[in-house]
């Protein structure tokens, strides 16, 4: 039991939460502004996943004819990681369209249950045109594993971290920063009374699905790249857990989300390292089969204490015009 | 007619809360509605605003136009229409500046947008102090002073006030109806306002309209009706 091994479980953990902070993200953005949970979310992250496998195997293909040298693997990622968010953010746009803009005024379970169907939805479509077996997500860039001080990084594991981050900070500037994200603060404050600014309530929901599911899509593709099998179900448990963090962080908080998301890498990850001194510290034979059920106890005993989650407010009385 | 309404009808799901009421208001003139709580007034706004349906055979126009074909953003955005809601609905979570800034959400002349907020902050002075505090901060005096002002920069042909004078001391109440005013005359602005608070809207309209249990049962010019017997014991003590 080494600093060194916890240095490698640390990054692992910061890998982890990347993934569930941008999927945690797009619940929490679409709940702030509609009060509603996109319970097909999970399953955009899939979409986007399989969308940006499409998108890397054509731009390898179309390379492969015009010569490699024009394109270096990096270059290839970039683009499909681009071209894949602007994609996904259609998909997006699609399901809030037909599966919640006509349940806007409808009781909420109404909208939770459509969620879930759209979920299927694009699970079993993803089964109906693509067979179901399981796709290899090609490695657009070679893997460099760096020694530092006995502590093993691969370059993709900082990448993807970096570039987790990266979205994350030009998320916030956006809200902060433009016209747009001014109206969707304002959206998650008081969502009755924007059309009276002059502000389409559909044009501003319509962007924030789309934001949210350009982020779930990047996730998924810098999961395909740490762990290159997709399956059409890979976004039921993966959707879940990110709902989880969003909670954790606060319904609707942008800020809680990231760092829930985060929060939630590490407890899962350090739980097994964690078994494993509890294991030899008084000779107990814990399995590590076991991490989910203690990382998500102590993910409930967090709420128990803390019922809005991490930044979320007490919540105020229901609007109504 | 500026504004015309034939038949307005409106109902929260079982509950009327207009049964077909008409008033119509010339372009500049400033009418009020009058009303007990629950008679039907914010209703009345925000079936104009859109913010509500109307019944099937409601008819609404605006200078020239079917109201009705318009969706709420675009009342303000292409109609000009702005509304001050009951409560007033600031954004809390903004600052001042970004709750001006917003209401110029759909504008496209930036430098017309600039000389607003200047102006805004050129009639309510305390505003301009308090331009990077957060809405939610404010006293309700302020908070009035910005939702007139947001109002002011979403559109000013046709200004709808729910209960301005909600919460206001009497000192603040005045100092906020004579800026209306000032609006009215200098940009020509129609005003239709509705109240509780009946002697004040009276001496501030040149018309009123009263509304009981969702039914206009009166109207006239103010005058007129701070004479009124009915209106005296109904509305303003006596
Ligand atoms: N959002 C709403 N949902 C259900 N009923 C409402 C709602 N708003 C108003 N009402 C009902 O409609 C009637 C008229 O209300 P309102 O227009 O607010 O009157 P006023 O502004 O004159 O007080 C009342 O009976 C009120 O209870
Ligand atoms: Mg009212």
């Amino acid at each position: 039991m080494t600093f060194n091994f916890l240095m490698q479980n640390f990054i692992n953990a910061l890998q982890w939460g990347s993934f569930y902070a941008l999927i945690a993200l797009g619940y929490s953005m679409v709940y702030s502004i509609l009060m509603l949970f996109n319970f097909a979310h999970g399953d955009i992250f899939m979409v986007g996943a399989y969308i940006g496998l499409g998108v890397a195997t054509a731009l390898l293909a179309l390379v492969g004819t015009s010569g490699a040298a024009l394109l270096p693997g990096w270059l290839i990622l970039v683009l499909t990681i681009l071209i894949s968010m602007f994609l996904t953010a259609f998909v997006g746009i699609i399901v809030e369209r037909v599966a919640y803009r006509p349940l806007r005024d409808a009781p909420r379970a109404s909208a939770a249950i459509t969620g879930l169907m759209i979920g299927i939805i694009l699970e079993t479509s993803n089964i109906l045109f693509l067979g179901g077996s399981r796709l290899k997500f090609p490695q657009l860039i070679e893997s460099v594993t760096y020694n530092i001080g006995g502590v093993y990084v691969t370059n993709k594991k900082i990448m993807i971290v970096l570039v987790s981050l990266g979205l994350m900070l030009a998320l916030h500037q956006f809200v902060r920063r433009t016209k747009y994200g001014m109206a969707m603060r304002a959206m998650a404050y008081d969502y009755l009374v924007i059309p009276l600014m002059g502000v389409s309530m559909n044009r501003i929901a319509a962007m924030t699905f789309a934001i949210g599911s350009a982020l779930a899509a990047a996730a998924g593709i810098l999961f395909g790249l740490a762990y290159p099998v997709l399956d059409p179900y890979m976004g039921v448990s993966f959707g879940w857990k990110a709902f989880v963090a969003a909670i954790l962080g606060g319904r609707g908080s942008i800020m809680g989300a990231c760092i829930a998301g985060f929060m939630l890498g590490f407890i899962e990850i350090m739980t097994v390292p964690a078994i494993q001194i509890l294991n030899r510290l008084f000779a107990l034979n814990i399995g590590s089969n076991l991490r989910d059920l203690i990382a998500y106890s102590i993910v409930l005993l967090i709420l128990i204490f803390r019922p809005h989650g991490l930044f979320g407010e007490a919540y105020s009385a229901k609007l109504r015009l | 007619m500026l504004l015309s309404v034939k038949n307005l009808q409106v109902a929260y799901g079982r509950i009327k809360a207009l049964h077909g009421i008409d008033f119509n208001i010339a372009e500049g003139e400033i009418v009020t509605i009058i009303g007990a709580n629950g008679a039907g007034k914010s209703s009345t706004l925000r079936a104009v605003s859109r913010l509500v349906p109307s019944g099937k055979e409601t008819e609404m126009t605006f200078a020239g136009k079917d109201l009705l074909k318009y969706p709420p953003e675009k009342v303000v955005s292409e109609l000009g229409i702005s509304h001050v809601p009951e409560g007033r609905r600031l954004f809390g979570n903004l600052t001042v500046l970004e709750n001006l800034k917003l209401a110029a959400f759909a504008r496209k002349d930036k430098d017309g947008v600039e000389k607003d907020i200047e102006r805004v902050f050129g009639i309510f002075s305390r505003l301009d102090e308090r331009k990077t505090q957060k809405a939610g901060t404010m006293s309700g005096g302020e908070q009035q002073m910005l939702a007139v002002g947001r109002a002011f920069i979403s559109a000013r042909r046709l200004m709808l006030l729910d209960e301005p004078s909600m919460g206001l001391s009497p000192l603040l109440m005045k100092r906020v109806f004579i800026s209306l005013k000032e609006i009215n005359q200098s940009e020509g602005t129609t005003i239709l306002l509705v109240e509780q608070n009946a002697r004040l809207a009276l001496k501030f309209a040149q018309r009123g309209y009263v509304l009981e249990n969702g039914n206009m049962v009166l109207h006239g010019d103010s005058a007129d009706l701070l004479d009124n017997e009915d209106v005296k014991k109904a509305y303003l003590g006596g």
